[in-house]
Formats: C-alpha cells, structure tokens, sequence
C-alpha cells in the first residue's frame, strides 16, 4: 500500500519535470521564432545597405553577394549642398540643449513636488497627468503661430523652449514617482545641519536621483533623435535639417534606383540610437517599468 | 514655514510657465480658432459653428479619414496589447536567457518612431520587397502591400504591433510581481494553466492592462510618421489618419481655423474614449487589496 503511494508520488514528481521540460522548449521554441521574425527586418536593413541597388530586389538574404560600400559613399554625399555630416551635427545641436534643459528643469519641478507643501498642489499634480494624456495635436497649431510671432520658425527654439520648461510632463511623473519611493531622511539631516533647500538638492538629492536622471537623458535623446513632427514643421531651411527630415527628404529627392544609398543612410540614422541602448539598456527596461511609458 | 510653502511653488516655476504657455493658452486658443476663419494673414474671423458644420455635412474627405482612424485604432491598439501579454507571459518563467529575449524584443520599440524604420517598412512590403519575397518562397501568392486599401493600413498596423516593447515589458514587471503561491492553490484545486490564467492572471493584472490601453490609444490616435512616410494617406486615402489630414490643413494650406476644429473633434473622440475606460474600470480593473499598484 505505501508503496504503490510512494511509487505514484515519483511517477508524478517525473510527470512534473518532464512537463515543465516540455513547457520550457515550447517557449524557448516560440521566443526564437518571433525574436527572429521581428529582428530579421533590421538585420536584413545592415546586410542590404552593403549591397547593389539589383541585388536589394532580388536577394531576400542578409550576406551581399558583392558588398559594396557605394551605398554609404554616394547616400552620405546627399543631393544637396550639405553632406550627411551636416546634417547629423544639426541632430545633436537640437538634441544636446534639449537633453540638458529636461533634465534641469525636470529635476527642479519634481524636487517640488515630492518634497514640498505648497497652495494648489494637487491641482498643479493634476495638470501633469493631464498633459501626459493631453493629445499634442490640440496644441500644436497655436503653438506654431506662437513661435511664428517670436521670430522663432526656421531656428532651434521651438524644439528647445518646451522642454526646457519641463514640458515633457512624463519626465516630471516619472522623477516624482522616483523620489517619493526615497526616505527624507537624509535631506531631513542636512536640513538641521543647517543646509538650504539648494544645496540639499544639489548634494544630497540630485546623487540619489542619478539612475533616473540617466533614464530621463538617455529617453529623451532617443525621442528627439527619431523626432520627425517637430523638425518637419518647424524647420525649414535645408541647412538645419537634423537626420529625419534630411532621409525623408533623400526619398524624394534620390532618383527611384538608388534605394542602397537611402538604406545605407537610414543604417546611420538608427545607430546612435542603438548604441545608446544597447550602452544603457538597464537604465531603459528600469524607467520603463518604474515610470510606464510610451512607445 | 510660509517661505518654504513658497519655495516648492519656486521650484515650480518653469513648470507654471510652460504650462501656461505652451499648453494651456494653446489648448483654448485652438478651441477659439476653431470658430474662426484664419490663413495666417489676416486676423481670424469668427465664424461660429461654419468649420464643425462643414465637417459634419459636407466634408467627404473628413469623414473618410475618421473612419479609417477608428478602424486603425481599434484594431492597432488591442492587436499590440494581445501580443505584448502573450510574449510577456512566456517570458515569466525561469527560462536561461530571458534578460537576452527581453532586449531583442525591445529593440523595435527603440527605433520604430524613426523615419529609418518608416523607409525600411516601404522597402519590404513594396510589390517585390522582403516579405513578398518571403511569401513567395514559401510557396503562397505575393500580396500587394500597398496597392490595395485594407492592406495599406495593415502594414502601419504592423509596424506599431512590432513595437510591442514597452507595453510588455510593463506586462511583464506586473507578471513578476504575481505571488507564486496564488498558482500552487489553484492548481491543488483541479485548476489548469489555463483557467488560472483566466481567473488569476488577467483579474491582477487589469491595473497595467488599463494603463497600456489608455497610453497606446491616446498614441495610436496621433500616428502620424507611418502614413506619412510609408503610404502618403493612399492608396484612396485608405491610411489617410486625422493628424495627416490636421497637417495638411494646418501647414499646407493654412486653414488654421478649419485645422483646429479637425484637431478638436479628434480630441473630443479621445477624451470621450479615456472617460469611457475610466467611468468602466470601475467595473473590470482589479485592485488588490488597498495597494493601488
């Protein structure tokens, strides 16, 4: 009698491994499926950019049959005055101020908010919420006739003010979430210590906040890197192009044969960004799961 | 005690300003201009309810591009969050090499938003691209991607379902935090895998999946670079979105007044929706306890 029960409880225990190893192929044999499915695009885009313009239309494989590097010599030329260099410094002089100025101001609103008492609080926590569900679309047209009478069309500005201004509102909730998981203590100690509120924030807050300042930057550097909107209708002058523009503007100007230049480019454009991640990649899945995020 | 009160509103105050200037001045001068004649010009002149009338009655233009934003709505966003939870659910398990899954299915979200990916996805769904390369390979019919209306929008509908990243990765956050021992009762009581993801998995996580509907609907209503990029609106105005038909309005025949009032309609639609989704989830969101998570 004990026996037989000993005998079934091993049969199941087995029952159970095998199942569970049975449970761990099937995922691992559907995580490679849909991992491949999803990266073949991309991978197949680096090997593409390598090929000739015939070759792109006929070889559904990644390895060039003739790598040529004319796609990346030819695309980087454009058909413009300006060459791709150009275009990409313009990325960064919209991206550098804006990454600096969201991190500033955004840290300055959130320390306000988590860590003081002040007449219409909750309204002014409410319109944060607020503009992160807020559609843009609503805004933006008088926002252009704003930045229009400022003299402010055809510059940097439009793209940089906002954000300066803690307009990223996701930024300010994502911080604000973050510190209020953080005791005052240590603040409380270098209040008695007879530091102001500045020299708290600067020493003792902005250290402890580091992480999620990293998030924040590296965030809005991948966003305004793929910004189309903004630069598309706020910028016109080819001169300032920043990337987006500038490939959009390859499509319709390059002559309908010469797709390896426009993918050899589109290669470029996405590297900063993927270097970035894959630098930070912690910084990235932490701010996503601590703030929710869009995307 | 009444200086610090007004030192936290100090440090508010690039907040304050941006908020009145960039988002609510502009949020109820659009709602003016949208009564208005104005092409920049000349001063706007009001003209009562004319643009929403216009709209409504004889605007075919409008009334197609409402339609199929709906349509691209309401199939994009539940078709992304089905995949998002499905993929998140097989990687919440003790699998080797699930920190490596979870990165390669993130990378798309990282670059989706880009005009690169944009002129990837024109490059392999055009009539002999990667994927009719692919199909025909295996042997089936090429599909003309971009020629044919209903499959126009799939291919902007695909884009934004390949970049499921974020949404699963918040998925799977609330997955890990599901206590282990709730399964273990469940299946000594006779329960299966799957009626304990029915009766378990779905009640907790009701909180995250009504945080991704509302972000990715309120997204979803805005998609702009994809039609813009990949399909230009056609083929027949089949990926014709609202936020294309407001920027054609708005900036490239300056109908500001009229753009505006495309813009509030849009806006009105997705108010409604996120008020529906909050006034409901009263009904269907589960939170344990009193921990709002």
């Amino acid at each position: 009698m004990t026996d037989t029960t000993i005998d079934t409880a091993r049969l199941q225990a087995r029952k159970r491994i095998r199942n569970a190893r049975i449970s761990a192929f099937v995922r691992y044999v559907v995580l490679l499926a849909v991992g491949l499915v999803m990266l073949y695009p991309l991978i197949w885009l680096v090997g593409a950019s390598f090929k000739t313009n015939n070759e792109i239309f006929a070889n559904p494989g990644f390895m060039p049959q003739n790598p040529t590097l004319d796609g990346y010599i030819e695309g980087w030329k454009t058909s413009t005055p300006y060459t791709f260099g150009t275009f990409f410094l313009n990325s960064f002089k919209i991206i550098l101020p804006k990454v600096i100025g969201t991190v500033i101001s955004c840290t300055f609103v959130a320390y306000g908010f988590a860590r003081f008492d002040f007449p219409f609080k909750k309204i002014l926590f409410g319109s944060v919420i607020a503009i992160l569900l807020l559609p843009n679309v609503v805004t933006r047209i008088p926002q252009y006739i704003l930045f229009r009478d400022l003299g402010w069309l055809d510059s940097f500005l439009p793209l940089w003010v906002p954000s300066a201004l803690a307009g990223d509102a996701f930024f300010v909730f994502m911080l604000v979430q973050f510190l209020r998981a953080i005791p005052g203590d240590m603040e409380e100690a270098a209040r008695v210590d007879g530091a102001n509120s500045w020299q708290t924030l600067l020493f003792i807050v902005v250290p402890m906040l580091a992480p999620a300042l990293i998030s924040v930057a590296l965030f809005q550097f991948m966003w305004t890197m793929n910004d189309f909107l903004g630069p598309l209708i706020y910028i016109s002058s080819v001169d300032k192009y920043p990337v987006s523009l500038a490939l959009k503007l390859s499509i319709d100007t390059t002559e309908a044969f010469a797709w390896n230049r426009i993918l050899a480019m589109s290669v470029l454009t996405i590297t900063p960004a993927l270097a970035v991640f894959f630098a930070a990649q912690k910084y990235f899945i932490e701010g996503i799961s601590a703030g929710g995020i869009k995307g | 005690m009444t200086s610090r009160r007004f030192l936290g509103l100090g440090y508010l105050a690039p907040y304050i300003i941006g908020l009145l200037v960039f988002t609510l001045v502009p949020f109820l001068a659009s709602l003016y201009l949208s009564f208005t004649d104005y092409n920049l010009m000349s001063a706007p002149t009001w003209t009562g309810l004319e643009n929403y009338i216009d709209l409504f009655t004889n605007d075919r233009t409008f009334r197609r591009s409402l339609t199929v934003t709906l349509i691209y709505v309401f199939t994009t966003v539940p078709l992304k969050l089905a995949f998002a939870l499905f993929i998140a659910y097989i990687l919440n398990y003790r699998l080797r090499g699930i920190n490596f899954f979870r990165t390669a299915f993130y990378v798309p979200s990282i670059l989706g938003g880009s005009i690169a990916i944009a002129v990837l996805w024109r490059y392999i769904f055009a009539t002999n691209g990667l994927v009719n390369m692919g199909l025909v390979g295996l042997g089936f019919e090429p599909v003309n991607w971009f020629g044919d209306p209903t499959n126009a929008l799939f291919t902007i509908t695909l884009l934004r379902c390949w970049q499921f990243g974020s949404a699963m990765v918040i998925f799977l956050a609330a997955l890990q935090s599901i206590d282990k021992s709730l399964y273990e009762a469940a299946s000594i009581d006779g329960a299966t895998k799957f009626t304990s993801f029915v009766f378990i998995t779905i009640p907790l996580l009701t909180p995250v999946i009504f945080f991704n509907l509302i972000m990715q609907m309120v997204q979803a209503f805005q998609e702009f670079n994809g039609p813009y990029i990949i399909t230009q609106g056609g083929p027949l105005k089949s990926t014709y979105l609202l936020p294309l038909y407001i920027y054609d309005e708005a900036f490239k025949r300056f109908d500001m007044g009229y753009a505006s009032a495309i813009a509030w309609v849009l806006f009105v639609i997705i108010m409604v929706l996120t008020l529906i989704a909050f006034w409901s989830s009263k009904k269907w969101v589960f939170y344990a306890g009193d921990k709002r998570s």
